[in-house]
């Protein structure tokens, strides 16, 4: 056990210590906030773009009392005028303004596509086309709501806002809001992603040390001291808490400078949504607001009692299972790279594809195939934590908890097997027959 | 003299092929002890066995009287030919990390470095990592990390290989001093002129059996050919190679091979009384690399 120890103090240390693990440590969530920035500046610079646009309305569709304006946009600047088409197209040589913009005259209230006509010879923006667009279709809109002498209120009551709401049956389940379904796909994607990300990452860190470790000939000095199993193991549980630590120092430093750059910039992530195209699109800031408001009420009101645990519970299940796989591929690969590296496609497919399976079971999180998958030992530490949020019955978790477990333990074993023979063999081009073989032999 | 190591027929399979096939020797308690064998013989099989990295599948080893056991790898320094270490450790931290593995405290195992490091004179390496030291350094390392925990039993798999005259004096002179404080050591090598002068027991593994064991005086002895060098002054008698069977004949210098009833005095005496002035007269004993060859080869 005091040898286990000190093989994992090695590992864990020894990596830690790194120039490079604490620049990656410190400078992800830093390139992370950076990302948020630039992102936010870019959107800034975008809707910093103003155009200033005549407009002619020869058919007299613009309620005289009204402007083109909107109060909620000012990057377009409407300038009514009332010179000819020439005069003006003058004027936006000269620079007065960045285009003309032609009203449609209707004369079939009862017409539905009309076409509207805008001069310039620069290139139109995308938001600067929509806002025209929209602008002009209310125009349009409320010219022909007066010609037709229709109730704005009556109007306005053929609008209907809906909420779909689901309502349990059982008195025993919670009544989840509308936005349940949409929280419990954020929390499950996030956790599938994170399990494919740290199974990947660390996985092959484990692989590409133990890959070191024969190749620079110290296993020998080291298993004639230790054995085998000791070592793999120290190996595996040295670098795992190394990304826990990296994982624990991102979920605390991400979060800080987020609010830091909140701070020093004013710039807040809900920047982003209001400044989609033109602003039409995105809901009302009160909307936002209550989304918002109802998200974090779903986010609180899951069972994360349950959730965590069981979240930790896979990702030692799958790291084990996974970076012990690693590590017998690792002992059993030589100098040359290139020809292990089909040893490491086996283990790789199943990742990538559990790792789409969980999105498939985060839309259809009861659905045979999830179901199934978070059966599978090799598919469940990536899909079953993206079903948690969705309620899967007790007995799926226990089973397919159980499940792992009792393979993670298998493959830790068997991989052992292999371990102990591959970090000695030298010079022998290694197929899987190989490897079986391997597992069988004696001490 | 109790041995400090026995293996009592030990056999070790791999897949069908057998890398040592009923092998035992025994190797007395502080002696120099030669694991002789050409490549692919089952030396390093032989070592692994002993150091507990694998187990034998028929046979025992016992290490100072007691079966091999989880405690004994505490007990042996093993330096394997291919040499490793950790290269981006610092030396200090490197040496400390595997005395500790040994069963060091902290305390013993800094103050059994610090031993060292004053003894080759390179305190100023604590700090350096493993990869900036150049090859030789990296040989004292790995020497030191071998005998740090001093260890009862010392295993070193062809341990100059790769170092310059310097350094294999400096380690040859280690070895004769821990041989002097009573480690035991078991030397494998195919260089065998270095086996002459260090070893005094070997033992000559092929195709993992052991074909030849004893003292290095007792094998010489054991494939000597009779073969007699005499320097001398004068002239030879005419009838000499009717009685002797001359096979080398120098200006001064001659080789007689003896048959195997005769004595060396006989041929002493028909020189002296037939008048030649001997100079020197002496054996020639087969030099261990003939042995080899002849066993090995032959």
């Amino acid at each position: 056990m005091n040898k286990l120890w000190l093989i994992i103090k090695r590992e864990y240390l020894t990596r830690v210590k790194k120039r490079s693990f604490i620049i990656a440590t410190v400078l992800t969530p830093l390139a992370f906030a950076l990302f948020f920035i630039v992102v936010g500046f870019i959107f800034a610079y975008d809707s910093d773009e103003s155009l200033r646009v005549a407009f002619v309305d020869p058919g007299q569709i613009l309620d005289p009392k009204k402007g083109l304006k909107s109060e909620k946009d000012n990057s377009l600047h409407f300038l009514r005028r009332t010179e000819s088409l020439d005069i003006l197209k003058q004027q936006v040589m000269e620079g007065k303004y960045d285009g003309i913009l032609v009203l449609p005259t209707i004369k079939d209230l009862y017409k539905k596509e009309d076409v509207i006509y805008y001069y310039s010879d620069k290139q139109v923006s995308l938001n600067a086309n929509l806002a025209i667009t929209n602008r002009v279709s209310k125009v349009i809109r409320d010219y022909k709501v007066r010609t037709l002498n229709l109730d704005q209120k009556e109007l306005d009551a053929l609008k209907s806002d809906l909420v779909f709401d689901p309502v349990p049956i059982s008195s025993d389940k919670v009544d989840e809001s509308s936005n349940a379904s949409i929280v419990a796909v954020g929390i499950g994607g996030f956790m599938g992603v994170i399990m494919y990300m740290t199974v990947f990452i660390y996985g092959m860190m484990v692989m590409r040390s133990v890959m070191e470790e024969k190749t620079s000939r110290i296993v020998e000095v080291m298993i004639s001291t230790v054995k085998p199993f000791q070592l793999m193991m120290g190996k595996i549980i040295g670098v795992g808490a190394v990304g826990l630590t990296q994982v624990l120092i991102w979920a605390i430093i991400l979060p800080i400078t987020l609010i830091i750059i909140q701070l020093i910039f004013g710039f807040d992530p809900q920047a982003l949504q209001n400044a989609s195209p033109s602003g039409a699109m995105a809901p009302d800031v009160d909307d936002m607001q209550y989304i918002l408001a109802d998200v974090s009420n779903e986010l609180a009101s899951q069972n994360w009692l349950l959730i965590i645990p069981l979240f930790i519970f896979y990702f030692l299940g799958g790291y084990f299972l996974y970076a012990s796989m690693f590590a017998a591929v690792g002992s059993a690969m030589g100098d040359d790279l290139g020809e292990g590296q089909a040893l490491t496609i086996p283990i790789t497919i199943p990742v990538v594809l559990a790792f789409y399976i969980m999105f498939a079971a985060v839309q259809a999180p009861h659905s045979k195939l999830a179901v199934w998958s978070s059966m599978f030992p090799l598919f469940s530490p990536i899909v079953m934590p993206a079903r948690l949020a969705f309620d899967p019955p007790m007995w799926q978790i226990i089973l397919s908890a159980s499940i792992l477990a009792a393979t993670s333990i298998f493959f830790v074993w068997l991989s052992a097997r292999i371990y102990r023979v591959g970090i000695l063999m030298y010079g022998k081009k290694v197929s899987f027959r190989e490897l079986g073989k391997w597992i069988f032999y004696r001490d | 003299m109790s041995s400090i190591l026995r293996l009592e027929n030990v056999i070790k399979k791999y897949d069908k092929h057998i890398a040592v096939n009923d092998v035992s020797f025994e190797i007395p308690k502080g002696c120099i002890f030669g694991l002789l064998g050409p490549n692919g013989a089952g030396k390093t099989s032989l070592i692994r066995i002993i150091t507990s990295i694998t187990r034998a599948d028929q046979g025992t080893v016992y290490l100072d009287g007691e079966k091999l056991n989880s405690k004994h790898p505490y007990q042996i320094g093993y330096m394997p030919e291919e040499r490793g270490l950790y290269k981006k450790m610092k030396t200090g931290e490197h040496l400390m990390y595997l005395a500790q593995l040994r069963g060091l405290s902290k305390k013993k195992a800094l103050s059994e470095i610090n031993y060292w490091f004053e003894k080759f004179d390179i305190e100023s390496w604590w700090g350096k990592r493993v990869e900036e030291l150049s090859k030789g350094m990296q040989q004292k390392i790995q020497f030191i990390s071998t005998v740090i925990h001093r260890p009862k039993l010392l295993i070193l798999d062809e341990p100059f290989s790769g170092l310059d005259p310097l350094n294999t004096n400096l380690i040859k002179d280690e070895i004769a001093e821990l041989k002097s404080n009573g480690t035991s050591i078991v030397f494998s090598t195919h260089r065998m002129e270095q086996v002459e002068e260090i070893c005094e027991k070997i033992v000559l593994i092929n195709q993992g059996k052991n074909v030849l064991e004893g003292s290095v005086k007792d094998v010489k002895n054991q494939f000597k050919e009779n073969l007699f060098q005499i320097e001398y002054e004068g002239t030879l008698p005419a009838d000499i190679s009717d009685k002797f069977q001359l096979l080398k004949f120098d200006e001064n210098k001659i080789v007689v091979k003896l048959e195997a009833e005769k004595k060396s005095n006989e041929l002493l005496m028909y020189l002296l009384q037939e008048g030649v002035y001997v100079h020197a007269f002496n054996e020639i004993l087969p030099s261990l690399n003939e042995v080899f060859i002849r066993q090995v080869g032959g």
